[in-house]
């Protein structure tokens, strides 16, 4: 199985938007190997401005920039590119509805060895709480450049967020990305597995091996948390007996909860939450954090189960 | 340079002009922040009115200059000085702080024309002037960026990484003014925190630093003349200005920082305020 990170498809992404589209600008914050935006700086170096180490500073100008019809895509970790600068994107950007693109990359527990000081579980909290800004989670290399492309044909605030370890490449060329639309990716009558970013190759595995025991799981990959797909949610809800929701983020405010809402407010149904379960990560190899905190196959099966039961 | 008698007096009546509007504005919002907005006055009448290429009748020229009132919750200021240039009518400032207005607490962009960003959460204007003046510089536009500068405003750390980042991009297309009132709501800038010695920091951090009397028309134009003459690096000018000036019980008193005068109030500030007119 091909495996590619989404920040490495990101890179390689920006720099055929920077060809197409001149308005394209790119900021990091000293992190530009790791982002991989450093390959964009390389082929269009007047385009590109790092920032240093002041991510603040960065979403100011990135807001300033786009006043002046500039399309900036600003780069670090998750955890830098939200929660430290929470108000300057709430003020600076989605309140005046400015162009710019969040694009971060490392976030959840998969960034893995630095530990829970670096690892973003509450991001998409706190961006989807917030008007004006679409959140959307890529979940493979070929997705995540339809992302990077539509996210720039979009005028307004775009958080995307991307992560650190290779993962695997589920779709190819043929695959239509929309902004605000879930994708059914498996067929399924029993129950539906909803799942976003890293989390969808282990919900489509669940699904093969609930298969075998003969449990029809519907899956379906959901990159837009934000404006969610409302109407594949409640058809998913009224035609299978519940919803399993896997994320790499906390519980409390991403994926689960927004299918939570969607349902209880239409079609009230089970929704079980595979996710960070309200606590903090910690260092630790990519898998091993999944495994530990409770994002695997292994865990979807296990909730699919307590719904069927 | 300074301004002939004719042009002096006709910015000092829009001084004032701007100042009765502040005053009845907040007055009628029976709230507001009229202590900053009148220690402004007389640097936003000089931007406005005898300096800035702007034009109310096509807010979006990609040629015009820009202002960012980074220190939003003296909005009273910018919108006197848009009402006046006519950029939406007079009339319109009666509505300040009122439900359904354009005018908001703090400049919001996206409900009035002229308002070139959104501020008032303190410390992100200088960053936003600099994304304008990257973009200038990446167009090759001559425009140049203004950004207003609270004293309390610049205790914000985020000032200090953009005026770091201004200097690094060498954005000599843009000019800062710095507020220089000494008062934020707690008391004096110097016993709160002091920022002090502001030129030197800001030399320091790579900046052409001039200091003036904020209230002073002719100097204000000569430092803006000035900055536009220095190449490489941003210009700060550090205006030193009166809180509340014009109004005699407002001026130096922290109180006016954010309190609406009442009615008797009001019409003691617009016979004073009326009184400079006659008398200037």
């Amino acid at each position: 199985m091909t495996k590619i990170a989404t920040r490495d498809a990101y890179g390689k992404a920006l720099v055929e938007l920077g060809e197409k589209n001149p308005n394209v600008i790119v900021l990091d914050a000293d992190l530009s190997k790791s982002t991989k935006t450093a390959d964009f700086a390389k082929t269009y170096p007047d385009r590109f401005f790092d920032m240093g180490i002041s991510e603040a500073n960065m979403i100011g100008t990135a807001a300033g920039l786009a006043t002046a019809g500039k399309i900036p895509f600003v780069s670090t970790f998750a955890l830098f590119g939200t929660l430290r600068v929470g108000d300057q994107i709430r003020n600076s950007i989605c309140y005046p509805n400015l162009n710019v693109k969040i694009a971060v990359t490392h976030s959840g527990l998969t960034l893995g060895e630095d530990g829970a000081s670096h690892q973003a579980v509450e991001d998409i909290s706190m961006m989807r709480a917030i008007p004006n800004m679409t959140v959307i989670v890529p979940a493979d290399a070929e997705e995540t450049r339809q992302v990077i492309h539509a996210a720039a044909e979009y005028d307004g605030p775009v958080y995307i967020r991307l992560g650190r370890p290779a993962v695997p490449v589920v779709f190819d060329k043929n695959y239509k990305f929309e902004i605000g639309k879930g994708v059914v990716v498996n067929e399924g009558a029993d129950v539906t597995v909803i799942a976003m970013g890293v989390m969808l190759s282990p919900a489509i595995e669940a699904a093969k091996e609930l298969e075998k025991e003969g449990i029809s799981v519907r899956v379906i990959n959901m990159p837009t948390i934000k404006p969610i797909d409302k109407d594949i949610i409640i058809k998913a809800a009224q035609e299978t007996k519940g919803i399993v929701t896997a994320e790499e983020h906390n519980i409390y405010g991403g994926l689960g909860s927004a299918v939570a809402e969607v349902v209880t407010e239409s079609v009230p149904t089970v929704v079980k939450r595979v996710g960070v379960e309200d606590t903090f990560g910690e260092s630790g190899k990519p898998n091993e954090l999944l495994e530990k905190y409770g994002l695997t196959k292994e865990h979807i099966i296990e909730k699919v189960k307590e719904i069927i039961k | 340079m300074a301004f002939d008698e004719q042009t002096l007096a006709s910015l000092k009546e829009t001084a004032n002009t701007i100042r009765k509007d502040i005053v009845k504005m907040v007055a009628e919002a029976s709230s507001g922040h009229p202590g900053g907005s009148l220690s402004a006055a007389d640097i936003l009448t000089v931007l406005y009115f005898n300096e800035m290429n702007i034009d109310p009748n096509n807010p979006q020229d990609p040629n015009r200059d820009r202002f960012v009132l980074s220190k939003g919750h003296a909005s009273p200021v910018l919108y006197g000085a848009l009402a006046e240039k006519g950029f939406f009518p007079k009339e319109e400032l009666m509505t300040f702080r009122k439900i359904n207005s354009r005018l908001q607490g703090h400049p919001s962009k996206k409900s009035l024309p002229g308002v070139e960003m959104s501020t008032g959460s303190l410390g992100q204007g200088l960053s936003v002037a600099n994304g304008m003046a990257l973009a200038g510089k990446l167009d090759n536009r001559d425009y140049r960026v203004y950004v207003l500068l609270g004293d309390g405003e610049i205790q914000e750390g985020m000032i200090w990484e953009a005026a770091m980042s201004a200097a690094h991009y060498k954005l000599d297309n843009l000019t800062a003014f710095l507020d220089y009132n000494h008062l934020q709501i707690d008391g004096r800038v110097e016993d709160v925190m002091n920022p002090a010695p502001v030129d030197e920091k800001f030399r320091a951090f790579g900046w052409h630093v001039i200091i003036i009397d904020g209230h002073d028309m002719n100097q204000i134009s000569d430092a803006i003349q000035e900055a536009k003459s220095i190449k490489g690096k941003p210009t700060m000018i550090i205006a030193n200005t009166i809180k509340g000036k014009g109004v005699s019980f407002m001026e130096n008193q922290v109180g006016w920082h954010g309190t609406a005068p009442n009615a008797e109030q009001l019409a003691q500030a617009l016979e004073e305020l009326n009184g400079v007119k006659q008398n200037d």
